[in-house]
């Protein structure tokens, strides 16, 4: 085959290339930059090689931030995934109560992300939280701004409040597009409805539960605004995740050189997770 | 173990889906259900299976009210028109499923599975995945997981409208022959009068939610009992014209006459014409001359297919060979119309040799 020589191509692919360029290439470049320099303000920048990557990497601080991080992605991942597949299966597939189920689901992803964070920190106060009063009130020594047992408690059921509808949405997504002769072939056969979802809608989400879990992977490894708001990271370092402890060494302590560096390898994990899950769970389907 | 529908009805709201219907099918016989789309077929099946309740009515089986039994205790195997087979289950384990319910030995599983395998021709097969497979491989599955248990009644839905023609035509081949040896009642249906034809059998034409006709399928092919029924079973779709007769003439809106069969009492009729005895060509020498404008014409290879006019009223002619025609232009076409049905005002048929007897 012969390919002919366009050089006119370029100028309709140069909008999309600026763009990029604008909004990805050029910041991840200057992060880049400052991770292999050092400085001492007045726009003075030494070669620093390395030594960053280095003393991130060695640095229990950072380690203690990666291991919270993988807890709080562990543990919602483990509650909302089943959570939002039960809900979904129990949610009606035909008839006027759809829209309403629908719109309550969707209610908490319409909320902005900071406000959702004030809210379960008023809501969780021990003296006039609704929460924190009632659970104290029942006997619970409850108090997330002082125990890190409650601050997780309250972290981590808050972001359930918050994303499991997402989860619930694609399930349900991938439910009601079944169609109706699967489930009567089901019942002809006499299976179960544990067989019927083993078999006909475990299968039949799969696809959509891939995309649920990366989404959710994703964006509770990148969490920042609801966490800040709540907890700030305390009591304290015991809610710092890997974004708090960023944001802290970065802007708190301007150290510019650490904060480039431990972001791109910040980046490079959540990419080589979300690259082994996609793999895994894409194994053996050929397009 | 004859299957049995007792005045059966199915409304949904308001709609009625199902008028009351009266059906018998005899174990080892193989019945057609033709119709439109939306006539009430699929309704009809789930009914006789049990996965629908009928409004009013009662099914019965084997001289047994089953009315109200789960379709799960009724032994009724369904092939459907989407390819039905569990995604991520081998081909072995889809045919299987059937019988693991039923707590079969491992060792009969294994024999009645390659068996069936063979029978439908996908052996080779058997470790895959459906996905993995052709859909015409994907709905032997399916059809080996209905017949691989000794059903007393199995239903196919259309079970070939998905395939491609080549594929079709093979499965129309060989479905009455995976049937002969059953006693049990087959149930099939399909919207194609030809795949009516081709499978034999006994046909009960459906429309609009009622059963138009009932008979061996030739039978009903070549004397439908009234006016929906042969609409029903021609493809493409019967001429219809509306008939005076007088003194002894037959009078059509589109200008043309011919004289009347004996005892054709006068008064006004729907005369019904199949598209094969109206040709481009002079068949008889009854036929009559209809001129029309036409409109589209399919020439498929080894037929030709005519849409055209005449004062207004579309006519289809289809013929052997290939007759070019260009469209727009005024044509001649000659209608045989010793084969034509006449249909009186409440659309049933007149009995043309009864009535001649009559006179």
């Amino acid at each position: 085959m012969n390919k002919t020589v366009n050089q006119k191509a370029w100028f309709f692919v140069a909008p999309v290339l600026i763009l990029v360029a604008f909004n990805a290439i050029v910041p991840l470049m200057t992060v880049v930059n400052y991770s292999v320099q050092e400085t001492f303000g007045d726009n003075v920048f030494f070669w620093a090689g390395l030594r960053w990557f280095e003393e991130i990497l060695r640095s229990p601080r950072f380690h203690d931030a990666l291991g919270r991080q993988l807890f709080f992605t562990g543990t919602i991942l483990a509650i909302e995934i089943p959570l939002g597949v039960i809900i979904a299966l129990a949610m009606p597939r035909k008839g006027p109560w759809v829209s309403v189920c629908l719109v309550l689901m969707a209610m908490p992803l319409l909320i902005p992300w900071n406000v959702v964070g004030a809210m379960w920190n008023i809501f969780g106060l021990p003296e006039l939280g609704l929460l924190g009063k009632t659970l104290n009130m029942i006997g619970f020594d409850y108090n997330y701004t002082r125990q890190p047992g409650d601050a997780w408690f309250t972290l981590i059921l808050m972001d359930v409040w918050h994303w499991t509808s997402l989860v619930v949405l694609l399930a349900y997504a991938g439910l009601v597009s079944i169609p109706d002769a699967y489930y009567q072939a089901a019942r002809i056969d006499g299976a179960s409805s544990w067989a019927i979802f083993r078999y006909i809608q475990l299968p039949k989400m799969k696809r959509v539960l891939t995309i649920a879990v990366l989404l959710r992977f994703m964006d509770s490894f990148n969490i920042y605004t609801e966490p800040s708001v709540l907890t700030g990271g305390g009591p304290g370092n015991s809610t710092t995740l890997l974004s708090l402890d960023l944001v802290k060494i970065a802007l708190g302590q301007f150290d510019l050189g650490p904060a480039a560096a431990m972001s791109l390898i910040y980046f490079l994990v959540i990419l080589l997770f979300s690259w082994i899950f996609y793999t895994v769970m894409t194994r053996g389907e050929e397009q | 173990m004859a299957l049995e529908l007792k005045n059966v009805t199915k409304k949904v709201g308001a709609d009625v889906h199902i008028h009351p219907t009266d059906l018998t099918f005899e174990p080892g016989s193989f019945n057609i259900l033709l119709g439109t789309t939306l006539a009430g077929k699929t309704t009809l099946m789930q009914m006789m299976a049990g996965l629908e309740k009928p409004t009013s009515g009662e099914v019965w089986f084997d001289g047994h009210n089953v009315t109200g039994t789960a379709v799960q205790k009724r032994n009724v195997s369904m092939v459907y028109q989407q390819f039905i087979n569990y995604p991520n289950m081998s081909v072995f384990d889809n045919i299987a499923s059937p019988l693991r319910v039923a707590r079969l030995p491992a060792a009969e599983i294994q024999a009645r599975v390659g068996e069936m395998a063979e029978l439908m021709r996908i052996s080779a097969m058997l470790d895959r995945r459906p996905s993995e497979l052709s859909g015409g491989q994907q709905q032997r599955t399916a059809m080996a997981r209905a017949l691989v248990k000794d059903s007393d009644l199995i239903l196919l839905d259309e079970p070939l409208a998905n395939l491609d023609f080549k594929l079709r035509e093979e499965m129309r081949d060989e479905l009455p022959r995976l049937f002969a040896e059953r006693n049990c009642v087959v149930v099939y249906a399909t919207t194609e009068p030809t795949e009516a034809l081709l499978l034999g059998g006994q046909t009960a034409a459906m429309h609009e939610g009622r059963v138009v006709d009932l008979g061996p399928t030739a039978e009903i092919y070549r004397n439908p009992s009234g006016l929906e029924s042969a609409k029903v079973f021609s493809e493409p779709p019967i001429n219809l014209a509306k008939a005076s007769v007088k003194s002894g003439w037959v009078l059509l809106d589109e200008g043309v006459s011919w004289k009347a069969d004996k005892g054709l009492a006068n008064g006004t009729y729907t005369i019904g014409i199949r598209p094969h005895h109206v040709s481009p060509v002079r068949q008889s020498s009854k036929s009559v001359v209809v001129e029309g404008k036409v409109k589209v014409a399919e020439l498929t290879g080894s037929e030709s297919i005519i849409h055209f006019h005449a004062h207004d009223h579309p006519w289809v002619s289809l013929s052997h060979g290939v007759h070019p025609f260009e469209t727009g232009r005024f044509a001649r076409f000659y209608a045989d119309m010793s084969k034509c049905f006449y249909f009186d005002a409440d659309g049933h048929l007149v009995d043309l040799a009864a009535a001649g007897k009559a006179a």
